[in-house]
Parts: structure tokens; C-alpha cells; sequence
């Protein structure tokens, strides 16, 4: 009789262990899904519709992005010396690189520059970074004498058919 | 047929037809995804233009022409700068396209349909100059801030559309009109949809002249994207700032035009001359008007070599702003001495005038060809760079170019 109530007790542990079992289980694969979703809410990876042809994009964070070539910035094209990053950074979301490069200014003509620029343009507070890209600018691209009336340079000549 | 240069259900068909390709899986790039090709572009494929045209910007495109380039009496696609001061409209509807005239000094605002605009005026073709404010700016010391243009900075293209004249007096302007200033579809460089990129204009006598238009033609075809597709003021003779692209409103004021670039310092110089590297005031500096007498040498391509006893014929365009080019003189000694080209009349007002001289040379050596024009109130072209300006505009010290001969 007793060895009987054992037996069944026994039996009742066990369904009770496959149940927890069970729960576990689901609960388990449920954590895995929601964690899937929370990562991929468009569930691309069972989806065949992707483009079959590449979209080259850009590359965003490799060395190749701001890579440097005999000193050049070869994105930008600004010369490698302390301040540049802050300079593409801050100088080149709007306009491009060609324009800073082609002007030349000394300090306070930059500041007063940017100053409108901060007035009119949207450009936001450089902070620090400020007296940094000034600093790499004036360095960099200082003005240049050219006086009344500069020599032609860079003649190409050619002999003249007529 | 339904003639749409920009498809409307997506601005990237703007894109696709600023490529000349249909773009596979458009649908599937991400929203504010700009292809590589527009972001790495050849604006050379992009707007039609010469190979020889100089990029000085890239963001906002700014690109000019060299003198040999600029040959052609009127001034194809190819060779005609672009000077942007925001981003070019992504996403034109010419079906859906007006322009509304509004302002202080209307009787009652009135908006047009581009084929309202064809169709209601009589329609007039001229040729006009259109100089950019900067051109020559490279040259000023101190230097000044902006896109450093060297000489390319000017066309003369043949334009189509009705008078400005016209379509104001069908909208009715009131008695105290002083200004007109243009709106554009353009778009401002921080992608801002608060800001103008540029909204300049000009007085009333300007907006009143005969060939001040709004042109919807270019060479005889649609204008170009990037100087104003589909329509456009055309102010000649003035900074070509004043002819605005992609216009979709004008507004008629009783005050100076106070948009963007026009206040400040923007498209003016000193209203007293000043010392280079002076501080100038805001108050001190004058919008400028018409343009200063200038030419430019555009064949033969300077650096051209020949031999000696070999006579070299020498060709150009001359222009005055307002006025006409009354003398064009050459000089190879360094304007120590001064010899007469000829100067063909211009095929309308404010045309730039062509000129042609054959000049001989006494003895082998490096020459440098000067060319200076005179207008009609009998102001000539300096040799060295005109009065410095803090802006750097309105350089219009001659042309030369290098010759030798050998």
C-alpha cells in the first residue's frame, strides 16, 4: 500500500517536472523572438526581397574614408596637420572643403566668418574646437601677396596653327 | 504628352533624370539615401559642361568657364558657369509649376501657370550678358572671402520669355512699387525650409526694361537644371544674382528688396572708395547695379606660340553693363602704346559686342596681349585691379594672354 502512494507520488513529481520543463522551455523561445524583433522589427533576414543588384554605399567608419595621401586628405582634400579632423568635421557638413580652401584669411576674418556663418547659416557653437580649426586655417591657408596685378603663371604653351 | 523633365512620385526621378538614368530598386533605398553618383559626381555628365570648365565648389556647384572656352558668339550650355548659392530643386512638377505675384505694392495678388505665362504674353528673344558680382575675385589683395572666380564667370546666351513689364501690368502695380524681389525653389545649403538660399531683385526701372524677362527658354531649348529650369528672371547687364532661377514668386515691394543677400554686405561695395584691407561699415556699402565695362580675349587660347612675320588674328566679346562698348584698343608693350580693334554694334541692348584685331609682332620674344574696352560715358577698363572692396566684386582690370614668338 505504501509502496503504492510512493509510486505515485513519484509519478506526480515527474509531471510536474516536465511541466516546469515545459514553461521554461516556452518561455525561453519567447526571450529569443522578442530579443530577434527588438534587433530586426522588419524581420529582413527571412525576406527575399532585397535587391538583387548591389547599392554601393559609401563606407561610413573604415580607414579608407579619411585616408591620408602624400599629407592630403584624399575625401577633402585638406592638408594633414593638427586640427584638420575638427576642421572636416565642423567645415564640411554644409558646404564643401573647396570652398575653405580656395579663400584665405587670417585669424580675425575666419572668426568674423564664422561668426556669420553662426548667424545666418546654421552653423552651431564650435566650442573649443573653434581657436583648433582657426588655428589649423590660418597655419594651413594663410593669405598670400599678390599686390596690384600678379604675372601670368602657368602658361601652357602651344604652337599656334592657323 | 505629358512633358515632365522631374517625375513626381518620387524626388529621386529628379535624381534619375539628373543622372539620364532610370534608377533600378528606387523604391527600395532608404528615405534621404543620395546615390553615390550624385554624392562622387562628374559634374561635367551631370550638367552637359565642357571638360575644361573649373570646378571651384562642389557643395553648393560652383564652376566657371576659361576665355577660350567662352569663343562662341552666343554662349552654348557647355561653356556657361554655374554659380549655386543653396542646392538645386530635387524635385520640379513644370505641370504644376506657377508663379504667383504678391508684395506690398500689387493691387491684388495673382498667380500664373507657365502655359497661362506662354500663352497670355507676347513672347521676345534677346541676347543678354549676365556677369557674375565676384567674377575676378581671385585677384583682389587683401583677399577676398566667397568662391574665388578668376575670369569665367560671364556668358552671353540667347533667352525666350514675355516681359516682366507686361506681366505687371496685367497683375496691376500700385503707384509706390520701388523694388522687385524674386523666390525660388532652391533649396538653403543647411537643408533649412525656413531659409533662402538667395532672394535678390532690382528697382522698378530695371524690372520695367524691355529686356527684362521671365524666360522659360535657353538657346532656343528648356533652360538647364542648374541655371533655372523651369523659369527664370533675366536681368542683363547686372549681377547676374539679380536674374533668379527657378522662380515661383515675385513680389513687388515698397522698400528695397530685403532678402537674402541682399542686405548686409552681400552684392555691395563701399559707397565711398576705401584703402585695401579697410573696414567698411554695413551702412557704408551700395547694392550694386549695372556692371562695369570688361572684355575678354577668347581666341586665341593663351600660351599660343608662333613664328615671327606671322600675323596673329585675336578675338573677343566686349560688354558694359548698361551701356554699350563704344572703343575696343589692344596693346603687346604693356599698354605703353594702344592700337583699335574692331567692335561689331550688339545684336540687341545689353549684348555683349565681339571684336577681332590682327596684330604683328616687331621681333621674336614673350608678349603679353592686353585688351581694354571703353563704353559710351567713355570709362575704360583699368589695367591694374579696380578699387579694392571687401567682397571682392566687380574686378574688371583687362584680359591678357601670353604669346610668343619664336
Amino acid at each position: 500500500m505504501k509502496k503504492h502512494t510512493n509510486e505515485k507520488l513519484k509519478l506526480a513529481f515527474q509531471e510536474l517536472y516536465r511541466k516546469i520543463l515545459m514553461i521554461f522551455a516556452v518561455i525561453a523561445i519567447g526571450a529569443i523572438i522578442l530579443v530577434y524583433f527588438m534587433v530586426d522589427p522588419s524581420l529582413s533576414v527571412f525576406r527575399d526581397d532585397e535587391p538583387k543588384t548591389e547599392i554601393v554605399v559609401l563606407p561610413e567608419t573604415n580607414d579608407e574614408f579619411d585616408k591620408i595621401e602624400n599629407g592630403i586628405h584624399v575625401r577633402t582634400g585638406f592638408v594633414e596637420a593638427p586640427g584638420m579632423m575638427e576642421t572636416v568635421q565642423n567645415c564640411t557638413n554644409c558646404h564643401s572643403s573647396k570652398l575653405v580652401i580656395q579663400n584665405r584669411m587670417d585669424e580675425e576674418r575666419w572668426k568674423s566668418t564664422i561668426k556669420w556663418m553662426q548667424e545666418t547659416q546654421n552653423l552651431w557653437d564650435l566650442g573649443e574646437n573653434e581657436e583648433v580649426i582657426i588655428n589649423y586655417l590660418v597655419t594651413n591657408y594663410p593669405p598670400r601677396k599678390k599686390g596690384r596685378r600678379e604675372v601670368l603663371t602657368d602658361i601652357e604653351w602651344y604652337q599656334l596653327e592657323e | 504628352m505629358k512633358r515632365r523633365s522631374f517625375v513626381a512620385k518620387s524626388s529621386l526621378g529628379g535624381l534619375a533624370a539628373l543622372l539620364g538614368v532610370e534608377i533600378v530598386f528606387k523604391d527600395l533605398m532608404p528615405d534621404g539615401y543620395v546615390p553615390v553618383a550624385l554624392q562622387d559626381t562628374d559634374p561635367f555628365k551631370l550638367f552637359y559642361k565642357d571638360k575644361d570648365m573649373v570646378v571651384l565648389n562642389d557643395k553648393p556647384w560652383n564652376i566657371e568657364a576659361q576665355a577660350h572656352l567662352l569663343d562662341d558668339k552666343i554662349t552654348p550650355n557647355k561653356s556657361i558657369f554655374i554659380r549655386n548659392n543653396g542646392l538645386i530643386p530635387e524635385d520640379i512638377d513644370v505641370d504644376n509649376w506657377t508663379l504667383t505675384i504678391d508684395g506690398e505694392s500689387v493691387i491684388q495678388e495673382k498667380t500664373y501657370s507657365l502655359s497661362e505665362l506662354k500663352s497670355k504674353f507676347k513672347q521676345y528673344t534677346y541676347q543678354l550678358t549676365l556677369e557674375c558680382g565676384g567674377n575676378g575675385r581671385s585677384e583682389f589683395d587683401p583677399p577676398a572671402k566667397g568662391n574665388q572666380w578668376t575670369i569665367g564667370a560671364v556668358y552671353c546666351a540667347s533667352w525666350t520669355g514675355v516681359r516682366l513689364r507686361d506681366v505687371l501690368e496685367d497683375v496691376g502695380i500700385k503707384e509706390d512699387a520701388v523694388y522687385f524681389g524674386y523666390h525660388a525653389a532652391d533649396v538653403h545649403l543647411s537643408r533649412d525650409p525656413n531659409k533662402e538660399p538667395i532672394s535678390r531683385g532690382a528697382p522698378m526701372s530695371k524690372a520695367l526694361q524691355d529686356e527684362t524677362i521671365l524666360a522659360f527658354k535657353m538657346n532656343g531649348e528648356d533652360i538647364p537644371i542648374a541655371h533655372g529650369y523651369p523659369l527664370r528672371v533675366i536681368a542683363g547687364g547686372w549681377p547676374a544674382s539679380v536674374s533668379g532661377k527657378w522662380l515661383q514668386r515675385l513680389s513687388i515691394r515698397n522698400i528695397v528688396h530685403d532678402g537674402t543677400k541682399m542686405t548686409g554686405t552681400a552684392y555691395r561695395v563701399p559707397c565711398k572708395p576705401v584703402a585695401p584691407g579697410e573696414k567698411v561699415a554695413d551702412e557704408d556699402m551700395c547694392i550694386i547695379e549695372s556692371m562695369p565695362v570688361k572684355s575678354l580675349i577668347t581666341y586665341p587660347k593663351s600660351g599660343a606660340t608662333l613664328s615671327l612675320g606671322k600675323k596673329l588674328n585675336i578675338r573677343g566679346h566686349a560688354w558694359a553693363g548698361e551701356l554699350e562698348v563704344s572703343k575696343m584698343e589692344y596693346s603687346i608693350d604693356f599698354g605703353a602704346t594702344w592700337k583699335v580693334c574692331t567692335i561689331e554694334k550688339p545684336a540687341n541692348r545689353l549684348a555683349w559686342q565681339h571684336f577681332s584685331a590682327k596684330i604683328s609682332f616687331p621681333q621674336e620674344g614673350y608678349y603679353e596681349v592686353w585688351a581694354r574696352a571703353t563704353d559710351s560715358n567713355g570709362v575704360s577698363q583699368p589695367m591694374l585691379l579696380p578699387g579694392w572692396n571687401p567682397k571682392g566684386y566687380l574686378n574688371n582690370a583687362c584680359h591678357r594672354i601670353a604669346v610668343k614668338i619664336a
